[in-house]
């Protein structure tokens, strides 16, 4: 049996509420709270970055999984927001944590699906036979331009997967993935903002790239919607993961439970992963788990996970990502959300 | 230029390595060549845990340049489980609400930046518990 032995969260205590974003702006709150389903994001503080995410999701996922850190053969981090352009983020990791230095490092991009790309791989490995334990993280602090509809949605975030093929607490029982060419969202080098194509985004992007991904997938099983306990989706806002779902057979029921990004805003390549550490906090043994990634350019990732007995033993071993979204907040005013994204021109 | 010497300090910065004293079982952090009890000089390399409480605080509102942007912000003495003291900032907290004898925990952050270009340093800091 081959799949996930440990995962783990990590969401920063600071937060901005949408409205305070909407009035900066002179636009109408009701607008992004009730047309967009975004209440609140996670705003990352000024010592936090995409490593620092990733450390302490990964630090939660050692916890649940229990091992040695030294038998993890490969380390990948996915995300849209490395602190170096060269330097991979992995690098630190593994020092903080205490992997390697006998260990495969890389760091993974593609939009809002480089963590599942990163899990993608680490299963990969592991299922090959060429290694113990691979871990896969998605994580981002990512930006959204002053003024700009990303700014309600675009937070920061991540989550941890350890693979391997003994205490397995979520089995894999298939992947699948649906890349194309799609200009939906993109940021050239140099430039601080991505660029979006507005409605483009939405059908000939996210919905078709995910309805791909996950009708394949459900073929490939022979499984339908109505087996599945739980379903995740890419979140970048709360109304296309249910719109997506519909459109695949799924209920709110079956979405809701990792659905955190009205609270939590979209946390990109650590978004449908860290809505998957939600479900995985409350999963029991037997419920099958659906999740597609999405990231622009366009792709989406596929997995079907089916939960051990073993959840049961490793559920309390770290923070709950609810817990996270819930306890100990700091609203920020616009200002202070200005500056610790250092949206600010200083004099250097 | 602080490579060399924070690529030196990483085991302590990053893991919270210290020295256990084989003889006598002191645990020195940073680690020491000759053990300050017993004048010992076999080691063993431990990590330090990641709980502690406030021993003492003050907030810091006049920074040096690298840090003036992030005033004003809490600077701790932590006494970990072990009896270590460490220094260290105690962030993501209302400074009102910082007490002596809180609970901590260590959590990895970006300590500082070498300006807009050079190396990012990480390293330990405390949140409440
Ligand atoms: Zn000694």
């Amino acid at each position: 049996m081959i799949g996930i032995v440990g995962y783990g969260a990590y969401l920063p205590h600071y937060r901005i509420k949408a409205e305070v974003i909407a009035t900066q702006w002179g636009a109408d709150p009701a607008s992004v709270t009730r047309g967009l389903q975004l209440f609140e994001k996670t705003v990352p503080g000024q010592d936090e970055d995409t490593i620092t995410i990733a450390v302490e999701a990964a630090r939660n996922a050692l916890r649940r999984a229990q091992i040695d850190p030294q038998e993890i053969g490969a380390v990948y981090i996915g995300s849209e927001s490395h602190p170096y352009a060269v330097k991979p983020s992995g690098t630190i990791l593994v020092d903080a944590l205490g992997i390697g230095p006998h260990v495969h490092v890389a760091s993974y991009e593609f939009a809002c699906k480089a963590g599942t790309e990163a899990m993608y791989v680490a299963y990969s490995h592991v299922k090959s036979g060429e290694m113990r334990y691979a871990l896969g993280i998605g994580a981002d602090t990512s930006q959204g331009a002053p003024g700009d509809a990303l700014e309600y949605s675009a937070s920061a975030g991540g989550a941890a997967f350890i693979m391997g093929r003994e205490k397995v607490v979520a089995e894999i029982l298939h992947t699948h993935s649906y890349t194309s060419d799609t200009p939906d969202f993109w940021r050239r080098e140099g430039e601080d903002y991505p660029r979006h194509g507005g409605r483009f985004t939405g059908d000939p992007a996210y919905f078709k790239h995910i309805t791909e991904a996950g009708k394949a997938l459900l073929e490939k099983s022979k499984l339908s919607p109505r087996d599945f306990r739980y379903a995740v989706f890419h979140m970048p806002n709360g109304k296309f993961p249910m719109e997506v779902g519909k459109r695949l057979g799924f209920t709110k029921e079956q979405i809701e439970t990792g659905w955190l990004v009205p609270w939590m805003g979209n946390t990109y390549s650590g978004s449908s992963p860290t809505g998957l550490t939600a479900v995985l906090d409350v999963a029991r043994p037997g419920d099958l788990i659906f999740m597609v990634s999405f990231g622009s350019g366009a792709g989406s990732d596929g997995f079907i996970f089916r939960v051990t007995d073993e959840i049961n033993k490793v559920q309390d071993r770290a923070p709950k990502v609810r817990q996270m979204l819930d306890e100990k907040k700091i609203y920020l005013n616009y200002g202070e959300y200005a500056k610790f994204r250092r949206k600010i021109k200083l004099n250097e | 230029m602080i490579t060399a010497r924070y690529h030196r300090e990483i085991p302590q910065r990053y893991r919270l390595e210290a020295g256990k004293c084989s003889t006598c079982q002191h645990v020195a952090f940073p680690p020491r060549p000759v053990c300050p009890k017993c004048k010992g000089r076999s080691f063993e390399t431990v990590r330090l845990s990641e709980e502690g409480k406030i021993v003492t605080f003050t907030i810091v509102r006049v920074a040096s340049e690298k840090f003036s942007k992030q005033t004003p912000y809490a600077v701790g003495i932590v006494e970990l489980q072990e009896g270590i003291r460490i220094t260290t900032q105690i962030v993501d907290a209302e400074l009102d609400k910082i007490e002596v004898g809180q609970r901590v925990k260590l959590v990895f952050r970006r300590v500082q930046e070498d300006g807009r270009a050079g190396i990012l340093c990480y390293g330990y800091k405390a949140i409440i518990a």
